[in-house]
């Protein structure tokens, strides 16, 4: 059984994603998220459901992270360091291609040449967990934990690589997918950009090492992003997220994807999601906006920002590298001279916000939160003249937020933060803090993902995975019951959407362990080409058929298995062929055959010599011998053209001489009288021939569709004369 | 034609970029599927940065394939030999022993004045049971130890004023050797430049800092703590080690000085930079030459002799030992070992007698024994629950009819059940056993409602029974030892008849 599986989080809302699932006796906590909207308990999850004694290390077999947001990691700490939580955790090590490579380059790089920098990094989810956690609890007022409970909540944790297959324990195995790509900013990523500046020479190098993508795809997108800031403002801070992955969980029978955020849809350089097609008894996937592709909104977000320079305006939305490249390209073709900036707090020169003339302006948080965003959010909301457009994705709480006077744009932002404020209310009129109010009088663009974008990967991802069941997480309760609708009509399959501390049992698939017999497997794998409707071409056939199933992942034996199961009290059961039964047992095979010497009649009585009754036929002298065989040999030849014409190409017949074989059916003339089988007795005086025939248990049918051919049947003794 | 062309060195390039795109690269421990039903993975050796082991299974066996490992390395990511457990078979093909014929490992230095203790690898006693013990031998200072030999060598060649020229093998050998030169040279004082003259030596440096997964835990955790994975890095920075694509860049040329430290290949002596520097040194009493041992180092110094230059001949841990061996095997619990037939006898025979050993030899073709007759699949429960098994007599045996589609996915067999049911065709599939028993078929005709007698006359008499059936038609019923015919005209009676022979007899 799967079990029950309790939603900690993310049920039915968005924020604090925590699923424990119990598979096959093992249960594992997937995520372990922050809700950013609450400041009291409901902040983390109610880790008090999986054990009421707090003995959680006995009451979870392992923790998986997916990825390093706080929505998805931000309660780790809590639950290692607070609640006590010391078994293993599980977050993966790196992702596929240079890009990684690249980034962990600069990052190393970054962190020996940064003297007072923390030894942070090591894998990606694993390395900027702690940056992320470290934010969180400077964002919250009273510090839950320090900066050492996290590290030392970080040496607890195991780094896997993608599709690596790691081994739990004995029963339990898990497996990281490639999540796809989506990015993400962080703050404390600051000292990132001028490193990579710096570090263009060894991206350059790495560009020709193999496989490299990027060799294929033209320039990487870096290099644009370079030319894009002067070094002097380039003081951005975004990324990608790193290392996001799907994880995927077996225990014997059992097992289930737990997605986290994805991204199913490839942007121009990388791509997306990836996982095999595995047999999945549950899906649990995450729906939330952030997971999936914006790139169409991204077309839109340049085309406001471009609006907006054009008005003289300044534009404020979000740290894209995808969103920074397309506005470039608009740059370019439309021979734009406003500046572009990118700001993190600390570093920013605060002048260009009063400055006259259009500007765009990257700030964080997306939320406008708090932080450089929401003070310029401050300063340029009330002005008429100028607006804004903040947008985030809803997971990126501390993402930045790109300003743009004239337009303001939304995506999802977490209740209780000013961007959800203006996405809400429409405002004139926004809380900032309990003393602030600021005056709204610039334009608020909200840009929601078109929710056929939204459902399509999500849906792709299902349908490519086909499991039993589908759980829907951390997304809005709306937008689950349509998306379960469509999933249960248009798959399908069974979903569900539990809310908060819910449970929810699914059954799971179940086998028995037999052994089977060489032959058993071979007979069933062998394709069946008696199904085929030509005899001719299943040669052929065969070849193409070994051919495609070379290619193939999944091979089916396109016919019904048939064997016997043979199960020994001692012994494990086994499956054997039905040739291998009886050695088995040791028994001799019976058989039961059928004999039946079916009348014919003739119709002519020209001919005297199908005529003669058996009687005479059998003491006919030795000299007539030859002549009958001539005749009964045109009888057999003329039967053979009938049951060819009726029973057309089903069966192969075997003409002799003197009989016909069909399968195991054996036709003849028979000689003689005494025949044991010649169970009815004819009416004397017509005319009548005896054909005896015998055949196998397992041509019942046939038998007596032949008979039944044989009885219809009226010879014409010409034919007879003839030959 | 192509042959040359190997030879000559031409279009060897396209060749290797053709066949490398053929090539599917894997991760450790990751699952790559052939054909639905081989499942190959690979785990670290130890070896070297990115060596592995490789196991094979499918529903009928486990193989493990056992290439030269080492237990503990200091670079590479270590010999995961928990994940080789449980394998029908090992295919032992570790040749680290049959490489060397004298003492296994060790430094030695031939044709030089200079005379070097050769270092016994082998530790004493540490022939332990438990397989921890075998991961803690000290294999690694032990290298350790080597590579300071190594540097301290070279530390007296430079301060005499001469330079020294290691042709490097091995990758992470030779980076775990970069970083000890530096250190020896740090704590000695001396400012000689270090070189590395390779046409990859800038990607393979560039490479090798950024592949964590592949390196060992000590590694990993510099990673993490915020250093590069290997020293180099800090080196090329600081201007103490070049790097130089050829022996001609022009930019070696104004940064050559000598005494120097040079890595290059090739470590035959006959390809790359190597041959030319080996042509500058070779007569200079004060040079040195690292050497891999084994690599036929007298052929190889041929072409360049007389030598006045120092030879160091170093080996380092190619392999697992040979006390080592039998607690890993005992671990591992193969029931079948394959090995080389050339292994040294006292290999054999610490692998121990407890396994069936097999040995192979090269161009000859085996058969691998059977570990196992039976393959193992997965019943589906569903179809599981429709089996309707029946006893055999009075024995422990139970038969059923087994009817599903057999799938193969990733190396497993599941049957399963399917749609169509289990009546149709049935009667292809009847077996039926044993001998009928005449009057036990009487009485299940009568049950049926179909008289009869049996025949006086059964002709020969040879145990064939005779049975006439009179009610409802006539039809005949004929018992032999081992066959029994039903005549009959009637398809309905003959159907009949045949349902009361098979619940008479034994069957299926």
């Amino acid at each position: 059984m799967s079990g029950p599986t309790l939603s900690l989080g993310a049920g039915q809302e968005v924020g604090k994603s925590c699923v424990v699932v119990s598979i096959g006796g093992k249960r594992i906590m997937f995520d372990c998220g922050l809700h950013m909207g609450h400041n009291d308990h409901r902040r983390y999850p109610d880790f008090s459901r999986i054990s009421k004694s707090g003995d959680f290390d006995s009451a979870l077999t392992c923790v998986v992270i997916t990825h390093f947001h706080l929505d998805h990691i931000g309660a780790l700490v809590y639950f290692t360091e607070v609640c006590g939580y010391n078994g293993p955790i599980y977050m993966t090590i790196l992702q596929p291609n240079v890009w990684t490579l690249f980034t962990l380059l600069s990052m190393a790089k970054l962190c020996s040449s940064l003297s007072e920098k923390k030894p942070y990094l090591q894998y990606p989810t694993k390395a900027l967990a702690p940056l992320m956690l470290e934010d969180s609890r400077k964002l919250m007022e009273e510090e839950q934990f320090s900066n050492d409970q996290i590290k030392n909540c970080m040496k607890k944790v195991t780094a896997v690589d993608l599709k690596q297959t790691v081994q739990v324990d004995d029963e339990l195995q898990i497996r990281a997918y490639y999540a796809g790509h989506f990015y993400y900013a962080l703050e404390r990523w600051k000292y990132l950009s001028p490193i990579l500046v710096l570090e263009l020479s060894e991206v350059m190098k790495l560009t020709r090492i193999k496989n490299n993508p990027f060799a294929k795809a033209g320039a990487h997108p870096i290099f644009k992003l370079l030319r894009l800031f002067p070094v002097g403002i380039a003081k951005n801070t975004i990324s990608e997220v790193l290392g996001a992955a799907m994880f995927y969980a077996k225990v014997g029978d059992s097992a289930i994807v737990y997605t986290g955020d994805y991204n199913m849809t490839p942007d121009r350089h990388l791509g997306a999601a990836q996982i095999d097609p595995l047999e999945l008894d549950l899906l649990i996937t995450d729906i939330s906006d952030g997971s999936v592709t914006f790139y169409a909104v991204l077309q839109n977000d340049s085309f406001m920002g471009y609006t907006a320079v054009l008005n003289n305006g300044s534009f404020m939305g979000f740290a894209y590298k995808e969103l920074c490249m397309l506005m470039d390209d608009y740059w370019e073709r439309m021979n734009l001279k406003v500046p572009i900036y990118f700001s993190a707090v600390s570093e920013f020169d605060r002048s260009f916000i009063n400055a006259s003339g259009p500007c765009v302006l990257f700030a964080s948080p997306g939320m406008i939160s708090g932080g450089f965003s929401l003070e310029v959010f401050k300063q340029w909301a009330p002005s008429r003249k100028e607006s804004y457009c903040t947008s985030g994705i809803m997971e990126a709480y501390a993402v930045m937020a790109v300003i743009v006077k004239y337009s303001m744009i939304f995506r999802y932002c977490v209740a209780g933060t000013v961007g959800h404020q203006l996405k809400s209310d429409k405002s004139t009129r926004v809380h900032v803090d309990k003393e602030t109010q600021v005056d709204v009088r610039c334009q608020i663009h909200h840009l929601s993902f078109s929710p056929h974008t939204d459902e399509k990967g999500i849906m792709d991802l299902i349908k490519f995975l086909s499991p039993k069941h589908v759980m829907l997480v951390h997304g809005e309760l709306p937008k689950m019951v349509k998306l379960k609708e469509k999933i249960e009509s248009d798959l399908g399959i069974k979903c569900c959407y539990p809310a908060n501390n819910s449970t929810v049992e699914i059954a799971s698939t179940q086998s028995v362990k037999i052994n089977a017999t060489d032959s058993f497997v071979q007979k069933c794998l062998r394709p069946n080409f008696e199904l085929s409707n030509t005899v001719t071409v299943s040669n052929s056939d065969s070849s193409s058929q070994q051919c495609n199933a070379a290619l193939l992942r999944r091979t089916e034996g396109s016919r019904v298995a048939e064997g016997i199961l043979v199960m020994d009290k001692t012994k494990r059961a086994k499956a054997v062929d039905r040739d291998e039964l009886l050695p088995l047992l040791g028994a001799d095979e019976h058989l039961i055959g059928f004999a039946y010497c079916c009348p014919v009649s003739l119709s002519s009585s020209e001919n005297a010599q199908p005529r003669k009754s058996p009687t005479e036929l059998s003491n006919s002298t030795p000299l007539e011998e030859p002549q009958h065989h001539s005749h009964s040999g045109s009888l057999i030849h003329q039967l053979f053209l009938r049951l060819s014409s009726k029973l057309e190409s089903e069966v192969n017949i075997q003409e002799f001489s003197d009989r016909l074989e069909l399968e195991s059916l054996r036709v003849s003339i028979c000689s003689n009288s005494n025949c044991p089988y010649r169970i009815e007795s004819c009416s004397e005086g017509k005319s009548v021939i005896f054909l005896c025939c015998s055949w196998s248990l397992a041509d019942e049918e046939l038998g007596w569709r032949v008979i039944a051919i044989l009885r219809d049947s009226d010879f014409s003794t010409t034919a007879f004369s003839v030959n | 034609m192509m042959e040359l062309n190997w030879v000559a060195g031409n279009h060897c390039i396209a060749d290797v970029n053709e066949c490398m795109r053929k090539v599917q690269t894997l991760k450790y421990a990751e699952e790559a599927c052939y054909n639905g039903a081989l499942v190959i993975k690979a785990f670290s050796s130890g070896l070297d940065i990115g060596t592995c082991n490789w196991t094979i299974s499918s529903s009928k066996s486990r193989i493990a394939y056992l290439s030269s490992s080492i237990f503990y390395s200091l670079h590479a990511m270590s010999f995961d030999y928990h994940s080789l457990r449980g394998n029908d078979l090992v295919l032992f093909s570790d040749f680290s022993s049959m490489m060397d014929t004298d003492s296994s490992g060790g430094l030695c230095a031939s044709q030089s004045s200079m005379t070097i203790d050769s270092m016994n690898l082998s530790d004493e006693n540490t022939s332990e049971a438990t397989i921890n013990a075998l991961a803690n031998t000290n294999e690694s200072s032990d290298a350790m130890d080597k590579l300071a030999f190594i540097c301290s060598c070279a530390v007296d060649s430079v301060g005499n004023g001469g330079s020294v020229l290691i042709p490097f093998g091995r990758v992470g050998i030779m980076l775990q050797l970069l970083e000890q030169m530096f250190a020896s040279l740090e704590s000695s004082s001396l400012e000689v430049p270090v070189f590395i003259v390779s046409s990859v030596a800038e990607e393979m440096l560039d490479f090798t800092n950024v592949v964590p997964e592949w390196l060992c835990k000590e590694r990993q955790e510099k990673l993490y703590s915020g250093e590069a994975l290997f020293g180099h890095a800090k080196q090329i920075k600081a201007k103490k080690l070049h790097l130089f694509p050829a022996i001609h860049s022009a930019d070696l040329v104004k940064m050559w000085r000598e005494p120097c430290i040079v890595f290059t290949p090739h470590w035959s002596l006959r390809l790359g930079p190597v041959v030319h520097l080996l042509q500058r040194w070779c007569q200079d009493p004060n040079s040195l030459l690292v050497m891999e041992h084994g690599t036929g180092a007298e052929l190889a110094l041929l072409p360049f002799s007389p030598m006045a230059m120092k030879v160091l001949r170093c080996s380092f841990l190619s392999g697992i030992m040979m006390q080592e061996l039998q607690p890993l095997l005992d671990f591992l619990q193969p029931n079948v070992i394959l090995f080389p037939k050339d292994l040294p006898a006292a290999h054999l025979s610490s692998i121990g007698s407890s396994f069936s050993l097999h040995p192979y030899s090269e161009n000859e073709i085996m058969n691998v024994p059977n570990t196992r007759n039976d393959h193992e699949i997965k019943l589906d429960k569903k179809l599981a629950l429709q089996l309707l098994p029946r006893m055999i007599g009075e024995g422990p045996i139970a038969i059923a009819r087994l009817r599903g589609k057999l799938e193969l996915n990733h190396g497993e067999h599941i049957l399963r059940s399917c749609r169509e049911s289990l009546d149709s065709s049935q009667s292809h599939m009847q077996l039926h056993w044993g001998s009928l028993d005449p009057n036990l078929l009487e009485k299940a005709l009568q049950k049926k409602g179909i008289d009869g007698s049996w025949s006086a006359n059964t002709g020969a008499n040879d145990g064939i029974h005779v049975f006439r059936i009179a009610n409802p038609s006539s039809a005949l019923i004929e018992i032999h030892a081992m066959y029994t015919i039903i005549s009959s005209a009637d398809e309905t009676l003959s159907s009949l008849l045949v349902e009361a022979v098979s619940s008479v007899l034994e069957g299926i």
